[in-house]
């Protein structure tokens, strides 16, 4: 790995003004920023660690739903949001493995974007609101393909905001390797329809799959969604599973998270 | 290179690190505490688990700078006061929870947390528990017996699968 300059402030303001420099890099929990150092993939200037900023730590109930500080461990989420949103702590609590979920944030994943990383679909899935230095995003306009967000340069993820569905669950179908999720669904029930957000499967990363929600929404069981099929075009396919088989898991399961749902 | 202090197995502690420098080599090579080790270096096996705050944590994959001031337990700091061997090494022992024992301090240092989280674990959640941790000789089934020991359980027996 290439050497850099630390630091480590303890305000979102002190760490955009230390993000202003040039190759200047956010690091969150770093389980996959450190991987991707060791690779030589990234090669940054000055990390700037998030992870000593008390107002970007922990779960709390707030206006809108469940706010998630964005350098809040997985673990951590798995515990605290159980007892407001069970599909989401369990969502936190699948991830990797215990040490990886005492490092890794739900800020880190989300600004990754990585294809097969399951916070992603609980945030579009649910609608979520995604809280910057500088503004509010929405989910459907935060997401933009694998590995890119609407995250512009200097902006860090400061907060996550839930609206908490009537029934919700996510179904991940481990790729055992790497714990990633070879595909996985995550679906959530409001009051005025149903999302389904899926994970692990496209090209584009995650991605909304509309015909299920208009099926689901009108009719709340995996026998709703028996007759539709999903197009494999665009889907991933790698060693570990081809683009027809991650179509398949898709809708399957969807069934499985629409049954699970609670 | 910059200081950097926390305090290791009870004791506060100090060395330089440089930006890159992993926890594991500011354990390894600042302070010659040898036992954490290296297994794959990409936070898959396990090998390197350590505890950072009471929280088991892969050493190979986080910043010795990142952790100023934490408090971080070792291997070389499970054992009791008098030098004798903890309960969970002591079962690792007994049951021959380790061939090659390679593995050795990250199964006990992630086995210790899931015991401090969850006192009687089913075997379900030992194994569930020790996903992250790989052992390369495949002795799995001893390793959950010692865990399973450790937590004052009946150790079952496990039917090789």
């Amino acid at each position: 790995m290439h050497n850099f300059d630390f630091t480590k402030p303890s305000t979102i303001a002190e760490a955009v003004k230390a993000l202003s420099a040039e190759g200047a890099q956010a690091l969150s929990g770093g389980q996959t920023l450190i991987p991707t150092m060791k690779q030589r993939l990234a090669a940054p200037v000055t990390l700037v660690s998030l992870t000593g900023i008390a107002e970007m730590q922990g779960v709390c109930m707030g206006e809108g739903g469940l706010h998630i500080g964005a350098a809040t461990p997985h673990a951590v989420v798995a515990r605290d949001a159980a007892a407001h949103y069970p599909a989401l702590a369990a969502l936190a609590g699948g991830i990797g493995d215990p040490a990886v979920r005492n490092r890794g944030t739900i800020g880190g994943s989300i600004a990754n974007n990585d294809p097969a990383a399951c916070y992603p679909s609980a945030v579009l899935g649910s609608g979520a609101t995604v809280v910057t230095n500088r503004r509010k995003i929405a989910a459907d306009d935060y997401f933009q393909g694998m590995f890119t967000t609407a995250l512009e340069e200097g902006e860090i993820v400061t907060s996550v905001v839930f609206p908490i569905p009537e029934k919700a669950a996510y179904v991940k179908f481990n790729q055992p390797a790497s714990r990633f999720a070879l595909t996985g669904v995550f679906v959530a029930k409001f009051k005025d329809g149903v999302r389904v957000a899926v994970t692990g499967a496209s090209n584009d990363g995650v991605f909304r799959w509309a015909e299920a929600e208009a099926a689901l929404s009108a009719d709340f069981s995996a026998k709703a969604i028996a007759g539709l099929t999903v197009d494999a075009d665009g889907m991933i396919s790698d060693l570990h599973g081809t683009a027809a088989y991650r179509a398949n898991l898709v809708k399957v399961l969807t069934g499985r998270a629409v049954t699970a749902a609670r | 290179m910059t200081k950097v202090t926390m305090t290791v197995n009870g004791k506060a502690v100090s060395a330089e690190a440089e930006g890159r420098t992993l926890l594991v080599n500011y354990l390894r090579e600042g302070l010659g505490l040898t036992g954490t080790h290296v297994g794959c270096d990409t936070s898959q096996c396990g090998a390197c688990v350590v505890h950072v705050n009471g929280k088991a944590v892969k050493s190979c994959t986080v910043f010795a700078a990142d952790l100023e001031g934490a408090e971080v337990r070792t291997i070389e700091g499970m054992a009791n006061a008098d030098g004798s061997l903890s309960v969970i090494q002591q079962a690792f022992q007994d049951h021959h929870g380790l061939q090659c024992g390679f593995c050795t301090p990250g199964m006990v240092m992630s086995s210790a947390a899931l015991l401090a989280e969850n006192p009687k674990p089913s075997e379900a959640e030992v194994r569930h528990y020790l996903e992250g941790n790989i052992c390369r000789c495949t002795g799995y089934h001893n390793i959950i017996k010692a865990v399973l020991a450790a937590s004052g359980q009946d150790v079952p027996a496990v039917a090789a699968e």
